[in-house]
């Protein structure tokens, strides 16, 4: 199995010689990578739900595509192009503000001008089709010792940064309007933010590609946060079922000749589905305290009787 | 302190319920005063330029507020006594949360001088206890009651540290205060609109705040928890000696706690003591539409239209 032999294989067929697969130098960088990825992926995902930004996680990966299409146009680094458009257009969409309905609109144009910039860029480099579907769908397999460099920073970035920021970050983000008036600098931490979720996207998108980044970046956190609530525990959950998904999928990959995206996106859904399926009662049950002995107060303010 | 020269202090303030804000009947301001002390009918401005002491928690001084380039209103010149429940009233878009903006220091006045809590208005001051209008659709699944409380704490507190024993304890001191401990390990989303406000009351309080300011804290409350809301108020306020200012569309649940009202009017924000202003020609100018005011034969303050 080589990185160009999983796209182009047409049927499912088991290898007998998945060890020795999973031993291969292109596999130990897919394992390296896939866990830089899923590390930060994971991490960002809580807070990418929980701001709302899952649209705008969405569009930077296909703000990406011209990036790298254009790249690989100019016969540049896959990673640099997507850095540079991921980045770019992150602070474009800060620059938009935060006013939910125009930012959706500015956000969705942005993102089909860039894909349309992609299309045009990639069939200017229609010599290196494979290279634009790797774009669109990720190829972890192609993962070189230059891009695993690079991950390795990026997602050493995102951790320390968001261990620097955490408290801040999130009482930005669940409270912005208190959080302004305690002092927080709520406009710098999403400018961060953003910056951050490109660098993350930057990675994701080469494991996953654009067309699948949200299973990455989104599911394993929502899955996470159905779960529980606790900050800490939604972490350590979230990234877990990104390395999970990970993981699993590049063994899956292994066993069965098929791209490993397939296997890390559906691997990310299943998990996403079982935590809807054991936390539904919980939803649909009525609200906790709802009842007169969770209300010690008086009923009537004292002294109107 | 570079406050304008002070003017002539008038023989208006301090009512006499300001001078002793912790009588003996705290929720229920004017008890003895069956006849509101309505001497003051042209609702003239209190005192001009009078310095900020102890007793003051808000100053203005001929301040203009302006958003987005246009006046919001002008010649705000106020004092809110310590220790007052103060309701904030005006019709929509009169400015009452652009005055809480200027309070925070989110919001620099235009003209004229403001001092909150004896100083300039400073954004990130601790002493404020802060909740915003609309907060509950702000609130998304991710976070637990206690969790958002903690922030209150320690949410501008940049790197990782664990959350301090201490620390806990003041979160859990301010859930229990407010009646919020049954449901501390819930998800804001999943309580009611009343238990929301609980929490984020206690959000406002875990830092002991010394002023607090509550935007529409009785918007979509039913009766019940709206009267949950105002007794807690009143507690507040007798308990720790807080001063409290909270923007009201309807000032009948909120009667029974208030000592003062800041009402904007014409353009101008005025303070007087509450039964100055539950005055059937004043609400009648100040929401354009008749309002009556009505005694009950328990001495309680309603108000109503028609």
């Amino acid at each position: 199995m080589t990185p160009t032999a999983v796209l182009a294989a047409p049927r499912v067929e088991f290898q007998s010689n998945w060890l020795q697969v999973l031993q291969t130098g292109f596999m130990q960088h897919a394992f390296l990578g896939g866990t830089l990825v899923a590390v930060a992926a994971g991490l960002m995902g809580w807070f990418v739900v929980t701001r709302q930004n899952a649209f705008a996680a969405h569009a930077l990966a296909h703000i990406g595509f011209p990036g790298a299409t254009g790249a690989i146009l100019l016969g540049l680094p896959v990673t640099l192009g997507l850095a540079v458009f991921c980045v770019g257009g992150g602070l474009l969409i800060g620059l938009f503000g935060s006013r939910g309905a125009e930012r959706e609109v500015a956000t969705g144009t942005v993102l089909a001008a860039a894909t349309g910039l992609g299309v045009l860029f990639a069939s200017l480099a229609a010599a290196n089709a494979s290279a634009t579907t790797n774009v669109l769908f990720g190829n972890l397999l192609a993962v070189s010792t230059g891009q695993l460099a690079v991950f390795g920073a990026f997602t050493a970035v995102v951790v320390l940064a968001l261990a620097v920021l955490a408290r801040p970050l999130v009482f930005a983000s669940v409270d912005p309007a208190v959080a302004e008036a305690r002092g927080v600098p709520v406009r710098a931490l999403g400018v961060a933010f953003v910056v951050l979720l490109a660098l993350t996207i930057t990675m994701a998108v080469q494991v996953v590609g654009t067309l699948l980044l949200f299973a990455l970046v989104v599911t394993p956190a929502a899955a996470a946060l159905r779960l529980t609530a606790r900050p800490a525990v939604v972490a350590v959950l979230s990234v877990a079922f990104a390395l999970a998904s990970v993981w699993l999928g590049l063994v899956a990959a292994a066993v069965i000749d098929l791209p490993p995206s397939f296997f890390i996106v559906g691997l990310a859904t299943l998990i996403w589905a079982v935590s809807l399926a054991v936390t539904r009662e919980r939803y649909r049950a009525g609200r906790p305290g709802d009842h007169p002995a969770a209300a010690p107060l008086p009923l009537v303010p004292a002294g109107t009787s | 302190m570079s406050a304008p020269a002070p003017g002539p202090a008038t023989a208006r303030l301090p009512h006499p319920d300001h001078s002793r804000p912790d009588h003996g009947h705290p929720d229920r301001p004017h008890p003895d005063h069956p006849h509101p002390d309505h001497s003051h009918p042209d609702h003239s401005r209190p005192d001009h330029g009078h310095r900020a002491d102890q007793a003051d928690a808000l100053v203005l001084d001929g301040v203009r507020a302006v958003r987005g380039g246009r006046t919001v209103w002008a010649e705000g010149t106020l004092r809110v006594p310590a220790g007052a429940i103060v309701g904030v009233i005006g019709p929509n878009g009169a400015g009452k949360t652009t005055l809480f903006q200027l309070v925070l220091g989110l919001l620099p006045p235009a003209e004229g001088w403001i001092e909150v809590l004896g100083g300039p208005p400073r954004r990130g001051d601790r002493r404020i206890g802060y909740v915003p209008q609309n907060y509950r659709s702000a609130l998304s699944d991710a976070i637990r009651a206690r969790d958002l409380v903690t922030l209150g704490l320690t949410g501008t507190r940049f790197g990782l540290r664990r959350t301090s024993a201490a620390d806990r304890k003041r979160v859990d001191d301010a859930l229990r205060r407010v009646g919020a401990t049954a449901f501390a390990d819930e998800r804001m989303s999943r309580l009611s609109g009343g238990q929301q406000q609980r929490v984020a009351i206690a959000q406002a309080i875990v830092d002991d705040a010394e002023l607090l300011l509550l935007d529409e804290p009785l918007a979509n409350l039913d009766l019940r928890h709206q009267q949950e809301v105002v007794a807690l108020l009143g507690e507040l306020r007798r308990e720790r000696r807080v001063t409290i200012m909270v923007v009201a569309h309807d000032l009948n649940p909120l009667l029974p706690v208030l000592t003062d009202a800041v009402y904007l009017l014409d353009g101008h924000p005025h303070h007087d003591p509450i039964d100055a202003v539950v005055n059937e020609q004043l609400l009648t100018h100040l929401y354009g539409t008749r309002v009556r005011v009505v005694r009950t034969p328990q001495g309680d303050l309603f108000t109503r239209g028609g």
